[in-house]
């Protein structure tokens, strides 16, 4: 495994900046989540690691040498794609066995055998193995796709939101395995999703992407609770942080025009008078859907709150975000 | 708009049964899903309601008239599907006035129709554009359009949004729910994804091989699962289920697992020795220095409010969700408590909940 390094990379696509200037160290043995929505720059900042993509300007080191002049194979990264790409004919046991047959390698058949069983169990494929990869379902090939990069020992693991395609039980037990191949293989993982819940739950670094820049970079409590903008603090946290003008509950400090209040800022009881709009149910939460002078807010409350729609509440702000004009937070 | 009542609904497709002896009501102006796995009979279900099948046997009543056996267009029932097809040629409002003026319309009307229905929308701004140019969002909205201004007497909706990604499926939702508070249309939602029922549904029918497993209102069915298959199903992470061997005496109120006795609500069966399992919400397990019942903290996983806690117990793994400032390390054994008033009790092989002081009046499928 190895350190991985961005200085100042840029690439554009005919009229489309897709990555400016970005910079980043991705530690030895880190599980670093790239962040953004559709078109921040998340994928091509995994081709241009891979060496599927050229930068424009800018450099990728491994273990501190470049390696833009490494062709892909040189460059001993292992790439998991969003869109599963199998060997049809062969079955299951070969695809996964595929990389390690590489003469390159070398590898003994009964290592190959041992470790194909160990990442089929993993990957809760193991009943599969005999079959021809086109015999599977989606779910089912994208594990495959998972398994074929994880069978391999390569300096980085590169992942293309491996798991969108999967139903949200196996997104679940996929993250907890991924982490704990993470931390039991002491692997480097670069991995890119839209999804807040991958990054916060498996990441031990979050890098924020938007439009191509990398506007934070930090553990996800950081992210979280220390957000450097207005666009952070909205990729993370679920409902989704409220942004309001400054005045709704009186002043904020000098430059603010935006006050950010997530569940946890609003405390119920005093202050201001909000109407409940509706009380969403969604079993081990209860979501309050308020609008409070013209301004629609949605906040936590107790599950089996007795609350209905059309009922009004007194509300104050409890250490809120404050943002400037252009989304910058004002601390 | 208008009720719909399901009885004893049945359609096989030669030796194969989509969907066995289905019984429900959706009442009159209910957004009400229906949610199950892949294969499941949800949009079997559903495409008979509108009309696409017919049954093979049971009845749907529909406004107080039976209709299992009418044609679609003789329903009154307007289809959303997945992939909103829209005519390419056509501009937005040229798409939206078709199917009032094949219904031949006078044109003032149609007018004064679609305006109140791009109103609705809030896409007044793109009458006359081309559809071909439009984001997801607007295709999405149009094709809602198009559903809306023949004012059918109830909505079925065919995964209307599970093409789009996370962030937009979940402006949508709001948008739809939004927009089914305002015209209080009944609407037939079909889901795989038990998270966007529980946010958009007045009631939910959950489904599994062709049967319906539970129907009520998404607390009810979160609270107070019927089955096991709706307890792992509902919920994220699911369920912890406990399994263990034991017999069950009426008005017991606890269980014994592997010599610690743990409080729930009063049982109201009686049953000989067998496999049963006790089932924990994640939110329902507490970290606590007195907990008699022990485990060890396997993983953490920060979510921002809260926190997942993996944990190997003697009787599984177990997922404990609990504040994020609560301090947990990786490999510490730590005592668990439970809330005893949420907890269920299963029997391990006919999968249903037995009978407590908290679920009395869960419905059965």
């Amino acid at each position: 495994m190895a350190e991985v390094s961005l200085v100042g990379l840029s690439k554009k696509f005919d009229h489309t900046q897709a990555l400016s200037d970005v910079s980043l160290t991705i530690p030895d043995g880190a599980f670093v989540v790239l962040l953004g929505p559709t078109g921040a720059g998340k994928t091509t900042t995994l081709r241009l690691i891979a060496g599927l993509e050229k930068p424009d300007t800018g450099d990728v080191l491994i273990d501190g040498e470049s390696v833009l002049s490494d062709m892909p194979a040189q460059r001993d990264v292992a790439m998991v794609f969003q869109q599963y790409s199998l060997y049809p004919h062969l079955s299951v046991r070969e695809n996964l066995a595929f990389p390690l047959r590489s003469p390159v390698l070398n590898v003994p058949e009964p290592e190959i055998a041992a470790r194909v069983a160990a990442v089929a169990a993993v990957l809760q494929i193991a009943h599969k193995l005999d079959n021809k990869a086109t015999q599977l379902s989606g779910g089912e090939m994208q594990r495959v796709s998972i398994g074929r990069a994880l069978i391999r020992s390569p300096r980085i693991y590169l992942m293309d939101e491996p798991l969108s395609s999967l139903d949200a039980k196996l997104r679940a037990d996929l993250r907890v395995e991924l982490k704990r191949i993470h931390s039991e293989m002491g692997a480097t993982f670069l991995y890119v999703t839209h999804d807040q819940i991958e990054a916060m739950t498996m990441a031990t670094h979050v890098g924020v992407l938007d439009q191509g820049r990398l506007v934070q970079f930090g553990t996800p409590r950081e992210i979280y609770e220390d957000p450097v903008s207005a666009y952070v603090a909205t990729r993370l946290g679920q409902p989704r942080i409220n942004l309001a003008p400054v005045d709704l509950f009186g002043h904020g400090p000098n430059g603010a025009t935006q006050i950010g209040l997530r569940p946890e800022h609003i405390a119920i009881g005093s202050g201001k008078q909000a109407t409940v709009r509706r009380v969403e149910r969604l079993g081990d939460q209860t979501r309050l859907h308020l609008t409070c002078d013209g301004h629609d807010l949605i906040t936590l409350t107790d599950v089996h709150t007795s609350l209905v729609g059309g009922e009004t509440i007194a509300i104050h702000p409890e250490n809120p975000l404050w943002f400037d004009a252009s989304g910058n937070r004002i601390r | 708009m208008a009720e719909i009542i399901i009885k004893n609904l049945r359609k096989e497709f030669g030796a194969f049964t989509a969907v066995k002896e289905s019984s429900f009501t959706i009442g009159d102006g209910e957004f009400f899903m229906l949610l199950g796995p892949s294969g499941c009979g949800k949009t079997t279900t559903l495409r008979m309601i509108a009309g696409l099948e017919l049954p093979t046997s049971g009845e749907i009543w529909l406004d107080g008239e039976e209709v299992s056996q009418r044609p679609a267009s003789a329903r009154d029932i307007a289809f959303v599907f997945q992939m909103f097809a829209l005519y390419p040629h056509m501009n937005v409002r040229k798409n939206i006035s078709y199917p009032l003026v094949s219904q031949g319309m006078p044109k003032a009307q149609v007018q004064a129709k679609v305006a109140e229905v791009a109103k609705i929308l809030g896409i007044e701004s793109i009458l006359d554009r081309p559809v071909g140019g439009l984001s997801g969002g607007d295709r999405q909205r149009v094709a809602l359009g198009r559903a809306i201004v023949r004012n059918p007497k109830a909505f079925m909706m065919d995964e209307p949004l599970g093409a789009l990604d996370a962030e937009f499926r979940e402006h949508m939702a709001e948008e739809l729910r939004a927009l089914h508070d305002r015209m209080g249309a009944t609407t037939v939602y079909v889901t795989h994804d038990q998270l966007e029922a529980m946010q958009m549904g007045d009631k939910i029918v959950v489904m599994n091989h062709g049967v319906v497993e539970q129907f009520g209102t998404p607390q009810q069915i979160y609270d107070h699962p019927a089955t096991l298959f709706v307890a792992d199903f509902i919920g994220s992470p699911s369920m912890n289920f406990m399994r263990f061997d034991g017999a069950i005496n009426a008005g017991q109120r606890s269980v014994m697992l592997g010599g610690i006795e743990i409080a729930t609500p009063e049982i109201q069966a009686t049953v000989a020795p067998r496999p049963l399992v006790l089932g924990v919400r994640p939110e329902h397990i507490h970290l606590s220095d007195s907990g008699k019942y022990r485990g060890q903290i396997e993983a953490v996983e920060y979510l921002g409010t809260t926190q997942i806690i993996t944990l190997a117990a003697s009787h599984g793994r177990l997922k404990a969700r609990v504040p994020s400032g609560q301090v947990a390390r990786v490999g510490e054994v730590v005592g668990l408590d439970f809330t005893a008033s949420t907890l269920a009790v299963f029997d391990d092989t006919t999968g249903r909940a037995l009978r407590t002081a908290a679920n009395a009046g869960v419905h059965h499928g």
